[in-house]
């Protein structure tokens, strides 16, 4: 199994150049969000795709654009990216569907922002007639896929799969079992999330975003620091082409990587594990899993492109990480957060660190894991473990990536570089 | 009001959701809003609604549902107009 085709709109970067340059040089795309502060926020600082105003007109037409909200508008840059990227056309609009190419795209909040700008107020007025013709293809879940089958014209599976913050990497080990199965030949999967005050003030309202940085934007996501103070809200969209290997030599496609395996798993709310916090048990059964389906050793990882949020759960991450390889904590690969520069991107995390993890694959990189030069305490036996600055390295074979969610949810996916990947990324 | 200004200001309504823009080179009142303009059907809901608030009028459902072709939209908003 393999990727094929990458498409990424972060924060800090739209496109698969600009994004692996964001990497590299630890650029964030944190800032402060004046409509936070205006709502009362405690947390004003957030991560949003800039510039997209302008760019969604290139990918989409106004009758398309008429019934979007961002978050469906997000994933339709990045799946348009991706299937261009692999190389793929999309199917004419008198054409037939490609019956072998599916779509998993989840999402962890959808529109919210539709419901409560558009459908609420509305429908509270009295105005229900007023709706028009487009409330339900932008707030029912699926809206992000269902979009996308229509500007590819996908004829095999099309789902939106949501499981919190677990869900973009969720829908990459779904994606690889369907394939695997031999019920697809290729699979867009990742997910997407939308920018609103709608989806974030709820985790506001929690007090699990850092309010304590909103003068210092880009320090504000310190993912195992000491000084961590909650996780920064981010959205945007990453989607992988997973593809069988057959199917990718037949037309000659260029492979970023390989999927070796993955697990997801769940920790049913026991063993210390509820809605909000996780099993650990279960958090290191879903690491196994995923190895253990690889066919890996832990000491062939080179890298863990974690969850790690910047909450009180990273230093548990960690130990969970180094109790499911069974390394002791120098002989780790090396841990880094992408949330480090991009904040957390909810159903769009998974989707957004897989593209990161495979573009270093790729590329031959680690990025730096910033704002965390103050280690966490518990987690200082690692520290000779986590890059703060960008590293390269050339050999790096094998990174695990991982997402944990809200509602004690994990998944896990184990990623290898492809034989014909280049050494390094040429420094722009 | 004028037949032509009433035409040019559908055109403008219409124009965004037209997925068959050839076709508004050669439109007239006679054009088919779905077969000719390949106009999605679920948006004609749309169409009307920007009708009415355009032109300041209410349209029912069943006069709605009536409109076909750029011509019925044209006759229905000087009908209501009058």
């Amino acid at each position: 199994m393999v990727i094929t085709g990458l498409g990424v709109l972060a924060p800090n970067a739209h496109g698969l150049t600009a994004f692996a340059h964001a990497l590299r040089n630890g650029k964030s795309g944190l800032r402060h969000l004046p409509q936070l502060a205006a709502a009362g926020f405690a947390c004003q600082v957030g991560g949003i795709p800039e510039g997209v105003e302008a760019l969604q007109k290139r990918y989409l037409s106004d009758e398309e654009l008429f019934a979007m909200n961002p978050n469906m508008i997000y994933a339709a840059i990045a799946a348009l990216d991706a299937w261009a990227d692999a190389g793929l056309a999309r199917v004419p609009p008198d054409g037939a569907p490609d019956w072998d190419s599916g779509a998993f795209i989840g999402t962890g909040i959808g529109g919210v922002d539709t419901i409560a700008e558009k459908l609420v107020p509305r429908v509270e007025a009295g105005k229900v007639g007023r709706l028009g013709s487009t409330m339900v293809e932008q707030i029912m879940s699926s809206g992000n896929s269902a979009r996308v089958a229509g500007l590819l014209g996908l004829g095999n599976q099309v789902s939106t799969n949501s499981s919190a913050c677990n869900t973009g990497t969720e829908a990459i080990i779904d994606a690889f079992l369907r394939i695997r199965d031999g019920r697809a030949e290729r699979m867009l999967a990742g997910g997407s999330e939308g920018s609103s005050k709608f989806s974030w003030a709820g985790f506001d309202a929690m007090k699990v975003l850092n309010r304590t940085k909103n003068d210092a934007p880009t320090q504000a996501s310190r993912p195992m620091s000491a000084s961590a103070a909650g996780f920064v809200p981010g959205s945007g969209a990453g989607l992988l082409v997973l593809e069988s290997l057959a199917a990718a030599q037949a037309r000659g496609a260029r492979i970023y990587a390989e999927v070796l395996g993955g697990h997801v798993n769940c920790g049913g709310h026991r063993q210390g594990g509820s809605m909000t916090a996780p099993n650990t048990t279960s958090v290191q059964r879903c690491i196994r899993g995923a190895v253990a389906m690889a066919g890996v050793a832990p000491a062939d990882i080179g890298a863990i492109n974690g969850h790690l949020t910047a909450t009180f759960a990273d230093p548990s991450e960690v130990q969970s990480w180094a109790r499911a390889l069974e390394l002791p904590p120098e002989k780790m690969p090396w841990l880094h957060s992408t949330k480090s520069l991009v904040g957390h991107a909810l159903g769009a995390a998974g989707g957004i660190e897989c593209v990161a993890a495979v573009l270093e694959l790729y590329h031959g990189f680690v990025h730096g894991s910033v704002n965390c030069d103050d280690v966490h305490p518990a987690l200082l036996p690692f520290a000779s473990r986590i890059p703060h600055r960008t590293i390269d390295t050339p050999d790096l074979e094998i990174i695990a990536k991982a997402s944990f969610g809200f509602g004690d949810v994990n998944g896990c996916v184990i990623l290898k570089r492809f034989a014909n990947s280049p050494a390094a990324l040429t420094p722009e | 009001m004028e037949q032509n200004a009433v035409m040019g200001q559908v055109v403008e309504i219409l124009r965004p959701f037209v997925k068959n823009p050839s076709a508004l080179s050669t439109i007239s009142l006679e054009t088919s809003i779905l077969k000719d303009l390949h106009v999605n059907s679920a948006r004609l809901v749309d169409i009307v609604l920007e009708i009415e608030d355009k032109f300041g009028i209410s349209v029912s459902d069943d006069a709605a549902d009536q409109v076909k072709t750029v011509g019925d939209a044209v006759s229905l908003i000087l009908k209501n107009k009058a």
